[in-house]
């Protein structure tokens, strides 16, 4: 595998004349624009790396002349908080990237899914907006962008619980098939993408594939923003190349004494300390949406599982047997472990029981649980019991 | 045609065939629990994953469509694993008090415990924490949400087939479940009573409320005189619960069953179903005489058949502005009851205070209705006890009758005896039927232009059906209606009445008569029913109805003997003074939440 | 309780009445009265068309679209684990004190709830509230004591 190291980049953040880089995309066909996010290898932000150029392709490939493109800001995943800093900093190029996304597919249509928690950017946003739907007319391009806001729901961040959110029911994960490229939003071909997935087909475009490629690893395309909390001296946001190792991240951003590393928030991974050279963080090593938490040894990691598991048991939706009450049973299992009302031994039921849910549950709500159970309680099992 | 391989055996499907009936084709069963015939897909319990080769996870075999080239493996260690683990943890959040339950051995939780999750349970229990609430509000059915298990059967009967939804899924994560509007009790919110939803749910979550035991008291009681009367739709399906296949009629045995198990006198709804439609058809020719020849305009068309209590809660929760397009007749069941307790009691000199009246029905609505505070026209409370066709199975077996060996027997006699019109009362499209079979003699002095007086165009599954008759040569009391077309429509399941109710409320309905059955198929699907319940079924149960009809030797309300008999001594004639008393009835408007 | 008055015709006349004008419907309802009323919900169902139970059942689904009665000031506090790491009890604490509530509660001049939330986005500043949209970071207990001053005279 590649290591690229620790590299910091400016790109996300960067200041750009919108109506430049627009032009140059609506100068391109939609077949040059699904090309060139193709050739740049860009997966998608939010954690899942879904490759980009793909699912443009696929929904242009739809028939339905009625389509959706759809920016996914209903960013939830604990420790991520780059894609409030990135509509907050660069919405234009959020916009900018839809409009080109649109071209890609053919849609005329876009919607941005806020989370309620970002209602205090809505202003701002709106003022952004109206200049950019006047920019895209003197364009002459039929797009219009519309916001719709979730309410406190962190599984409305899965695309088809994002999708019911927006047609007004509760946001349940559907059975899938279909797919969104096919059957999506108001079941029309719908493209969802990050919010940060959108600023850098923006960027793509402005710079050329080629140059993005130098950025990255092979499987690994690119930078990312990262956003970096818990025991670190400097928390924040920061853009970095993919492919470094844990290791390299905690000796920049680690105050020290670190313990362990959550990568991905509370449906990533726990790396031990034990693991932090081995690690790459990228799609091929550990995969992100950029949550970053640093844990040293002052910390319980029964109370970071706790946390977790109390936090999917409130946002799971409830619908499907093995989020639902697979949850419960591993919150309730670890306290019982813990106060010693139950033997250690019922942890490997617990782990299996993980297994299931990670094949068995409707979506990657219930099928991440077990990421972080078993990575923590694999890796600190002492912590767990006594 | 989709190809694909089930446990390594080829078969080919429609395409957007489901891998679950794919398989079925290739008779592999694969456990399921959401999903059902009669509901759309849902593909929550996840009891039905199974593995596909290449995927990353199981798939739901429910909600999975085949696609070409498919390898599916419905027993690996992988699905057996991931199948007990998910029966194991639908057990834990459920009180399992199975010995106590009314679902006990007809319960799919405790078959599929039974199949696949035998031996030491791995999982804490969740129910001591969970604070469940049991709602026994409704004197119809109890909701008990500590054996709820979540597969949403019930919200989608409520929400797609009935259109009422006065249930929905409420909340989310560990306090998901399913409610009412803000968690009200079901005896104060839009619920109809019509428990398709207690035939489709899988534990005992949702089960009627039993009055077994007060029946008992009562036929134990040798002060009390237990009169029962049971409806149409439970002699063709009470084989179901006793050891039959559905569709087979049982009329006779079911007769000796009641004698045995103590009750005084057994008699027919559907002496009262013949009853109804004397009642009934003169209202309908009276409202159309006002209305065509008197030009009256306060009078409500179209007329709208009332024995269906679910259907009757349903317009006074959604259409309150429609209760006068009401016919006024009480229900058969409480005609019947108005009348045991006055007509009766006199005929066979029994102290009114004295007499039980019981009824047997395929409903569970009809509990309601029974308790209905204006069903008191006796004087007493006119039906004392409504118990399903499922609680009769119970009471039955308790007896300890070797149902499918007693000898067949017939009803007593001064409220036992019907007619074929009566009996199909028990099918969509019945009361229809019966009414036509009367009125159009009435009218013309002849019967109804259709072979073997089937009225074919009435019947069937169809949601809504309509029907146009023509009516000619009249008798001269009736001259009005010469050359008159007679526009019906019949429609079955509320769904269906809903989008009737549209269609009138927009003035797009050109109808003057309705029949509407608030239960799939009519009464034979009726939410007191063996359980389960599916399309196949009811079309079985439905063909037993007019085959009863069929061999029965009159097949016109007013020909009945008892009927023209009760005129003659008691009631005078159709909406008499006296009718009117005892046999018609008024509505409430309630809200709509 | 608050009279729904005309709201919701006027929200269903700026929204549209199908089922996916619910959701910015009952959020509008709630940034004006903090939580949804029964006599709210029901008027929302008849506006749409819907049920009343399909209302509550879509609305319940929702952390920020209370059912239950909720004051002029939400007060939300991050449990997530960064938040929680870095003194979020003490936070609860102090506003417990300064509004003689616990967590849950309402105080009885209906004009503060505090409730808990989860992860509010703000992690690298933590610990951080929300106070209905507006957020509020790097608290310490001092710091909270003089927003919470603040919000109490207005």
């Amino acid at each position: 595998m590649e290591n690229k190291g620790l590299t910091k980049v400016d790109l996300i953040f960067e200041k750009i004349d919108n109506r430049e880089v627009l032009d140059k995309g609506f100068k391109m066909t939609r077949e040059e624009i699904i090309q060139e996010m193709l050739d740049s290898g860009l997966k998608g932000r939010g954690g899942a790396g879904f490759p980009t150029g793909m699912k443009w392709k696929f929904t242009a490939a739809e028939k339905n002349p009625d389509k959706y493109i759809v920016c996914n800001a209903d960013e939830g995943e604990p420790g991520t908080f780059k894609d409030r800093e990135i509509l907050d900093r660069v919405s234009n190029k959020v916009h900018g990237g839809m409009a080109i996304a649109g071209k890609a597919i053919g849609a005329k249509k876009g919607i941005v899914y806020l989370r309620g928690e970002y209602r205090y950017l809505l202003p701002k946003l709106m003022i952004e907006l109206e200049s950019f739907h006047k920019m895209i007319k003197e364009i002459g391009y039929d797009f219009m962008i519309e916001y719709r806001m979730g309410s406190g729901a962190y599984i409305c961040g899965e695309e088809s619980a994002l999708f019911e959110s927006i047609e007004g029911k509760r946001g349940e994960p559907r059975n899938k098939p279909p797919y969104p490229t096919v059957s999506g939003v108001f079941e029309k071909p719908t493209s969802i993408n990050n919010v940060e997935t959108l600023v850098t087909a923006m960027m793509i475009i402005q710079h050329g594939a080629k140059n993005f490629i130098q950025y990255g690893t092979k499987d690994s395309r690119g930078s990312k923003v990262f956003s970096v909390s818990g025991d670190t001296p400097t928390p924040g946001i920061f853009e970095l190349e993919l492919g470094m190792t844990v290791q390299q991240f905690v000796n920049e951003f680690g105050d020290g004494d670190t313990k362990a590393v959550q990568v991905g928030g509370a449906s990533g991974f726990c790396v031990p300390r034990k693991k932090f050279t081995e690690t790459i963080i990228g799609f091929e090593g550990v995969p992100t949406g950029g949550s970053m938490k640093l844990f040293n040894s002052s910390r319980s990691m029964y109370n970071v599982l706790h946390n977790y598991l109390e936090f999917f048991t409130e946002e799971s939706c409830g619908q499907c047997t093995p989020c639902r009450v697979g949850c419960q049973q591993l919150l309730k299992g670890v306290e019982k472990v813990k106060k010693g009302e139950a033997k250690s031994t019922y942890l490997n039921e617990l782990m299996k029981l993980a297994d299931s849910m990670k094949i068995a549950a409707k979506c990657g709500l219930g099928q991440s649980v077990g990421n972080a159970f078993k990575s923590i309680v694999g890796n600190f099992k002492e912590e767990i019991i006594y | 045609m989709i190809n694909l391989s089930i446990n390594d055996q080829k078969v080919s499907v429609q395409e957007g065939t489901t891998v679950l009936a794919a398989a079925k084709k290739l008779k592999i069963n694969i456990p399921t629990l959401c999903n059902h015939d009669d509901l759309c897909v849902a593909g929550n319990c996840r009891v039905c994953l199974v593995e596909q080769k290449g995927a990353r996870t199981l798939i739901a075999s429910c909600a999975t469509p085949a696609s070409e080239g498919m390898e599916i493996h419905t027993n690996t260690l992988k699905v057996r694993n991931a199948r007990k683990h998910i029966v194991e943890l639908l057990l834990s959040e459920h009180r399992s008090d199975c010995t106590k339950c009314y679902k006990n051995q007809n319960c799919e939780l405790q078959s599929l415990a039974n199949d696949y999750a035998f031996g030491d349970h791995v999982f804490l229990d969740l129910v001591e924490d969970k604070k469940y609430n049991i709602d026994r509000s409704s004197p119809s059915f109890i909701k008990d949400d500590s054996k709820c298990i979540r597969c949403q059967r019930c919200v989608r009967t409520c929400s797609e087939l009935q259109y009422v939804s006065a249930i929905s899924v409420a909340n989310k994560g560990a306090h998901q479940k399913i409610s009412s509007f803000h968690d009200r009790p079901m005896s104060q919110v839009v619920c109809t009573n019509c428990g398709q939803c207690v035939n489709r749910c899988p534990t005992g979550a949702l089960v009627e409320k039993t009055y077994i035991d007060q029946v008992w008291d009562a036929i134990y009681d040798p002060e009390k005189h237990v009169v029962v009367q049971t409806a149409p739709a439970v002699r063709v399906a009470l084989g179901e619960d006793l050891g039959y296949d559905p569709g087979e009629r049982v009329t006779g045995k079911m007769v000796n069953a009641l004698r045995q198990l103590g009750f005084n006198s057994v008699l027919d709804t559907d002496f009262s179903a013949d009853l109804t439609i004397m009642e009934e058809g003169t209202e309908l020719l009276v409202r159309l005489k006002k209305a065509l020849v008197d030009g009256d305009k306060a009078i409500s068309l179209p007329m709208f058949t009332s024995c269906s209590p679910g259907w009757i809660k349903f317009v006074e929760h959604k259409y309150p502005e429609f209760l006068p397009n009401l016919s006024t007749c009480k229900s058969p069941q409480q005609m019947f009851g108005a009348l045991a307790k006055t007509f009766y009691a006199k005929k066979r000199n029994i102290d009114p205070s004295k007499i039980v009246s019981v009824s047997i029905m395929p409903c569970t609505a009809k509990k309601f209705e029974a308790d209905r505070p204006e069903m008191r026209s006796s004087g007493f409370k006119d039906v004392d006890f409504v118990l399903t066709t499922r609680e009769l199975a119970v009471m039955i077996k308790q007896a300890g009758i070797d149902f499918r060996n007693i000898e067949e027997a017939g009803y007593d006699t001064i409220m036992g005896d019907s007619t074929g019109a009566a009996v199909i009362f028990g099918a969509t499209g019945g009361v229809m039927e019966a009414a036509l079979r009367t009125a159009y003699e009435i009218v013309t002095g002849r019967e109804v232009p259709f072979g073997n007086l089937n009225i074919t165009p009435v019947r069937g599954m169809d949601g809504v059906k309509e029907a146009t008759i023509k009516i000619e040569g009249c008798l001269d009391a009736w001259k009005f209606l010469e050359g008159a077309e007679l526009k019906v429509a019949i429609a079955h399941g509320l769904v269906n009445a809903n989008k009737i109710m549209r269609m009138i409320r927009e003035g797009k309905a050109p109808y003057h008569f309705v029949e509407i059955m608030a239960c799939p198929g009519g009464c034979i699907g009726g939410g007191g029913q063996p359980i389960p319940t599916n399309m196949e079924i009811r079309k079985k149960r439905m063909k037993a109805i007019y085959s009863e009809d069929e061999h029965k030797e009159l097949r016109k309300s007013h020909l009945n003997p008892d009927v023209i008999a009760i005129y003659k001594e008691f009631l005078d004639q159709p909406n008499s003074h006296k009718s009117h008393e005892l046999l018609h009835t008024h509505y409430v408007e309630r809200d709509n939440f | 309780m608050y009279q729904v008055g005309n709201l919701v015709k006027e929200l269903s006349d700026k929204h549209g009445r199908e089922r996916d004008s619910l959701m910015p419907i009952l959020q509008a309802i709630v940034q004006k009265h903090n939580y949804l009323t029964d006599e709210a919900m029901v008027e929302v169902a008849r506006e749409l068309d819907i049920s009343a139970a399909e209302v509550y059942g879509t609305a319940s689904f929702y952390t920020f679209l209370d059912t239950q009665v909720k004051g002029k000031y939400v007060i939300r506090v991050c449990k997530t684990i960064t938040c929680s790491m870095k003194g979020k009890s003490d936070i609860i604490q102090t506003i417990e004190e300064i509004l003689k509530i616990k967590v849950g509660e309402t105080t009885a001049d209906r004009q503060f709830s505090l409730i808990e939330t989860n992860c509010i986005g703000w992690c690298h500043k933590a610990p951080a509230i929300l106070i209905n949209e507006l957020p509020y970071t790097e608290l310490t207990p001092e710091k909270v004591s003089e927003i919470i001053k603040d919000y109490m005279q207005k």
